[in-house]
């Protein structure tokens, strides 16, 4: 297993997030979290990104305990983790600062055209859109060349076109360069888009409810029947009727 | 010319003609009209006092605030990044900055006589407070995201200060700049009045001593007002540099 959760359990003052979390993601593999709000599936990506402890449990990558953040498995924040003082370029090189300046600048242009970008190199944040800052913090953590990348409802403040956009560019990235990806979301569709299974928590506190194995091939026919089925399966796992 | 430049030169014409039109009316009131105080300011340059005394204010404004600058960013710094250190010292500045830098001014001159360097002291004083209580406080404005990203990137602690914490803080602290700033301008006039023998503040005190010159003594003040301009002009410039604009309101 690259990242291996054994019996998270995570409390803030009195009251419990996590309980007896475990599972286990493969090397690749691209994993979504869904749940309802609050039902601590962004805590549980923090834990394996080493931004917080749990009280009981532990996480490991490649068979190490998890004890701090590493610039090997990057957390890729909704797009206000954008560096607004740097451009661009300044972003996008941030973690290479050990690299020589030509080898830098090859890497910012190689991931800037990546995430298609060309042209703004130059650009501050403030004059990008959202879906553009989001590309540029994704660029960001796959310049440092991680194993692991950690992504914590990284769309949730795109409007609907660009969010269906960049799921298509993600999956290119993704297939592009073979990452393992925790994909935190509140958005049961997106997670059925996306992964190749799909953690649906439950309620405060938080725990497994159910795995689904999404066993449709990219590109995925969003109106095919098993897409459907997958969908509204993890619908009534929330306890949500598929209606309005 | 635009109006935005228009208007705000109306404003001050409208003004110096008032002060004209009130003087010209009541000769009485025994202050000078601007025409007056034109002249003095003439008197000044003639008698190559002008330049003396705008440079020597000048430069007891550079060095007691760019000292205070660089005394204070770093110890904001720390305190903001260390919160028991905060914890300790903080207290101590609080009760400090209610104190009015001029009731430092006989302090300053057992210390240091009289002469440019007490006003200095008390300039580098007006300027550290409020510079170093802003970097910390702006340290404590970071978007801990932004620090949660540098982290994870695992960049040195070094780095993280220059390329972080610094450019996050800039904005804020160029406001608290341009503020301090004005507050040293206006501290210097003080100090110059009681502990030195030049400057535009000692031009006013000793314009009145020797002989009730009221028109340079107004002289003095529109220099003041004047240069005391121009520095915030120069700061706000700073405001519009790229990397800080991101820190401000939109435009």
């Amino acid at each position: 297993m690259k990242v291996q959760f054994s019996d998270i359990s995570m409390r803030f003052g009195a009251m419990d997030v996590l309980q007896d979390v475990s599972i286990g993601v493969e090397e690749g593999e691209f994993l979504c979290i869904v749940g309802p709000s609050g039902c601590g599936k962004s805590t549980l990506l923090n834990i394996a990104g080493g931004f917080l402890s749990p009280v009981k449990g532990t996480v490991t990558i490649d068979g190490d305990p998890v004890t701090g953040p590493d610039r090997r498995r990057i957390f890729v924040f909704q797009e206000r983790g954008v560096f607004p003082w740097l451009t661009v370029e300044g972003n996008i090189g941030f973690g290479l600062f050990d690299l020589p300046d030509e080898e830098r600048q090859r890497r910012v242009a190689q991931y800037v055209h990546l995430v298609g970008l060309e042209g703004f190199e130059k650009a501050y944040p403030r004059e990008l859109s959202g879906g553009m800052k989001q590309r540029v913090e994704v660029a960001r953590a796959l310049a440092v060349n991680p194993d692991v990348l950690f992504l914590d409802e990284p769309f949730g403040a795109l409007d609907s076109i660009t969010r269906l956009q960049m799921r298509s560019e993600l999956l290119r990235i993704w297939r592009a360069a073979r990452k393992t990806v925790l994909f935190v979301t509140h958005d049961i569709e997106e997670s059925v888009q996306l992964a190749d299974r799909v953690v649906v928590m439950s309620a405060r506190p938080g725990r497994i409810r159910r795995v689904v194995e999404i066993d449709i091939a990219h590109p995925r026919d969003l109106s095919s029947r098993r897409y459907i089925e997958l969908r509204d399966l993890i619908f009534g796992e929330i306890g949500l009727a598929h209606q309005v | 010319m635009s109006r935005s430049r228009l208007l705000p030169l109306t404003g001050i014409l409208v003004a110096v003609a008032a002060w004209q039109l009130g003087v010209s009316l009541h000769p009485s009131s025994l202050i000078p009209g601007p025409i007056a105080v034109a002249r003095g300011i003439g008197e000044l340059a003639a008698r190559g006092l002008l330049v003396k005394y705008v440079v020597a204010s000048l430069f007891r404004v550079t060095w007691g605030y760019l000292t205070a600058l660089i005394v204070a960013v770093p110890l904001g710094l720390a305190l903001g990044m260390r919160r028991r250190a905060e914890a300790a010292i903080n207290p101590v500045l609080q009760v400090l900055r209610p104190i009015s830098p001029l009731a430092w001014i006989p302090i300053a001159i057992l210390w240091f006589g009289v002469g440019d360097l007490s006003a200095i002291f008390l300039i580098f004083l007006a300027s550290l407070l409020p510079l170093t209580v802003a970097t910390m406080n702006a340290v404590h404005n970071i978007d801990p995201v932004h620090l949660a990203a540098a982290r994870n990137f695992g960049i040195p602690l070094r780095a993280r200060i220059t390329r972080v914490l610094v450019p996050a803080i800039l904005p804020q602290l160029i406001v608290a700049m341009r503020i301090a700033l004005g507050v040293a301008w206006l501290v210097v006039v003080a100090a110059e009045m009681i502990a030195v023998n030049s400057g535009l503040g000692f031009l006013i005190v000793d314009a009145r001593n020797a002989g009730n010159r009221y028109d340079l003594v107004i002289a003095g003040m529109v220099l003041i007002g004047a240069i005391g301009i121009v520095l915030d002009l120069l700061m706000r410039r700073i405001e519009r540099l790229d990397s800080v604009r991101w820190g401000y309101a939109a435009e």
